[in-house]
Order: structure tokens, then sequence, then C-alpha cells
């Protein structure tokens, strides 16, 4: 199975929503619309030659330039019978961060979207139990958003003359 | 028998005579404390790696009286800080210091317990002075055995000076209360 085969198979089931599809690393990259993410995970998973059956990795990403696209979430899955690994992404804007959990098709998401909530604030709908899972609970703010500084405001033993800040 | 070079510690400052040796209570007791401490090692990264040399026969702390680790903070005397406290732990280290029992010491090793090293980010504790007193700093990234050594012996100063009950001492409550500790 190439990449040729699975970017014809996903563009025949779905037409406009599969947005664009370019080998970077040697990895098959599918941008797909964020309304339509599940039903194009749920194919990828059951369609008999695709079979890609194993949710690697679910994370987020944040490019503040990318007007109305600001925020993505990026899927890696891998189909273990014919060795292929793909990442699919999927982009909404930051005014409105909601996209549908993918708990129903994995349960391993489960966790993963727990963490993409906690560093990028993206709400995943129908997540059973969508609250921060690494940072502190009462943390005010998503901290992987780039408009916030990595820095810790409470440093006191820096002086900014000799770190060039 | 070969001559050894065996070094004594000095006894406290007092009254000899034949038979007998007198001092005052502080001075006794502080020598007994200094020289039994119970240390709990709250190690999450390298520094416990560098602890845990220290404590091997290499290095041996049990020469200062200090080889029982105690994993239990109600019987400890000295709270060994070594490693990167997330600010997640926080809260953690806070419960397990108002667990002991007083007297007790702080110790911070090496830059990120004492001030968040070069973890300068929102997920990290910039020093844990933020949330607990500390006695004795171990500057380093990691200290060597020696550097930890010499912090001990600094802790063993400190309570050989120190009064018998310095938690009844107006500083000390002041220093609690600066903290939020009863």
């Amino acid at each position: 199975m190439t990449h040729q085969e699975i970017t014809d198979k996903l563009s025949a089931a779905f037409g406009e929503d599969i947005i664009e599809a370019v080998v970077s690393y040697d990895m098959l990259t599918i941008i797909i619309s964020a309304e339509k993410n599940l039903e194009v995970l749920l194919f990828l998973r059951d369609d008999k030659d695709l079979n890609f059956h194993f949710l690697t990795d679910l994370c987020g990403i944040h490019y503040p330039f990318n007007a109305d696209n600001e925020l993505g979430v990026v899927y890696h899955l891998h189909s273990m019978v014919a060795n292929i690994r793909i990442r699919v992404k999927a982009f909404f804007p930051s005014k409105d961060p909601v996209i549908r959990s993918a708990t129903g098709l994995w349960l391993s998401a489960g966790w993963m979207e727990r963490e993409t909530f906690d560093f990028y604030g993206i709400l995943f709908e129908n997540h059973p139990d969508l609250r921060r899972i690494l940072n502190v609970d009462d943390m005010d703010y998503y901290p992987m958003l780039k408009q916030y500084p990595l820095e810790d405001g409470t440093r006191e033993d820096k002086d900014d003359a000799m770190f060039g800040r | 028998m070969t001559d050894t070079d065996i070094k004594i510690k000095e006894a406290p400052a007092g009254y000899e005579g034949p038979g007998f040796f007198a001092t005052t209570l502080d001075k006794a007791v502080g020598y007994a404390r200094s020289h039994s401490i119970w240390p709990l090692p709250f190690a999450t990264s390298c520094c416990g790696i560098e602890f845990m040399a220290t404590m091997s026969p290499h290095y041996d702390l049990g020469r200062f009286g200090a080889e029982r680790l105690s994993f239990s903070p109600r019987q400890a005397d000295l709270l060994m800080v070594m490693g990167t406290i997330a600010k997640k732990m926080g809260p953690v280290l806070r419960h397990v210091y108002e667990q002991m029992a007083e007297p007790r010491w702080v110790l911070s090793m090496g830059a990120c317990a004492s001030s968040g090293g070069i973890f300068d980010t929102y997920s990290v504790l910039q020093g844990i002075d933020k949330i607990i007193p500390v006695d004795v700093y171990i500057p380093g990234c990691p200290p060597r055995p020696e550097q930890v050594i010499e912090g001990i012996m600094k802790i063993q100063d400190l309570i050989r000076s120190e009064s018998l009950r310095r938690r009844s001492s107006p500083e000390y409550k002041q220093l609690m209360a600066g903290y939020g500790i009863e």
C-alpha cells in the first residue's frame, strides 16, 4: 500500500474534506476538515485495506499566525498489518476550539485528549472526563499557547542584563 | 599495633574533673542530636543519585551519624530535598514537611531545589523556599558528595548551636507564620 493509494482512497470517500496530503520525512500527512474528524478516523481504522488500528499519539499544535486555523489536533496512526504510519491533522479557529473526541474510537485517546486540553485549551466534545492531567489543577491558563511566556514569573535570581533578556 | 589516624569528635565546652564532666543541657542534647540525624531523602532527580553515592561506603555518611534514612516523615529530623520540584509536587513536599516532628531541619540540595535551576519554566517551582523554610542550601548541578557532606556538617553546626526548644523562640514562630505553617 503506497502513500498515493491511501490518499486516493480517502479522496474518493471524502472528497472536499481531505484538504491536503503531503509526504514529509517519508511520512504521509493528511490535513482534513475538523468537522469530519471522526468519520475519517473511523474509515482509516475500519477499512479492510487501510487497517490503521493503532492510535500511536494524539497532540495539539498552535500556529498563531494561521488566521482562523490557529489551533490543530494531530493524530498519529499506525497500521500494524501493513506497517505504515500516517499523520492526520485537523485545524480550527482558536476562538472556537472545539472538536469531537476520539474516545469512542480508541479508549487510549482519553488521557491524550486530557493532556491536549491541559496545554492548549482544546475542548473535546463527548470526552468522558475532560480536566487537567499534568499541570496543577488551579492553573488559570493554557501554557503551550504561544501568547504566554515560557519562563516562570516568580524567578528571582536571574539578572536580565546578564542573560540578555 | 600500628598508629591509626582516628579523629575523635571534641566534647562540648564544660567542666572536667576526675570521673565527671559537666556542661549545659543545651550543649549535651545538641551534641547528641547532631550525631544522630535521621534524614528523609526527598530525591526527585540526578541530585538523588549523588546522594546515593554519598550514602554508599566510599563517602559514607554513616560516619556523621546519619546512616539511618527515615522513609517516614514522622520519624525524620532532616528533610533533604534533592532535585527538581515541579509545581504539582509542591503541595506534596509541604505535606511531608508538615508531618515531621520538631525539631526539624531542611537541606536544599542542588540548583533546582534551591532556585529552580535551569528549569525557568511555568511548571517548575522556582526554589523550595517558596513553600517551606530552608536551613542549608548546597550549590551545584549536581553537587559532589563532598559538598553534600559539607552541607550535613553545616546542619550539624546549626543543631549544636541552637537552643533546646528552638520552636519556642519568637524568630522561629515568625518564620513559620511567614510560611503559614502552624
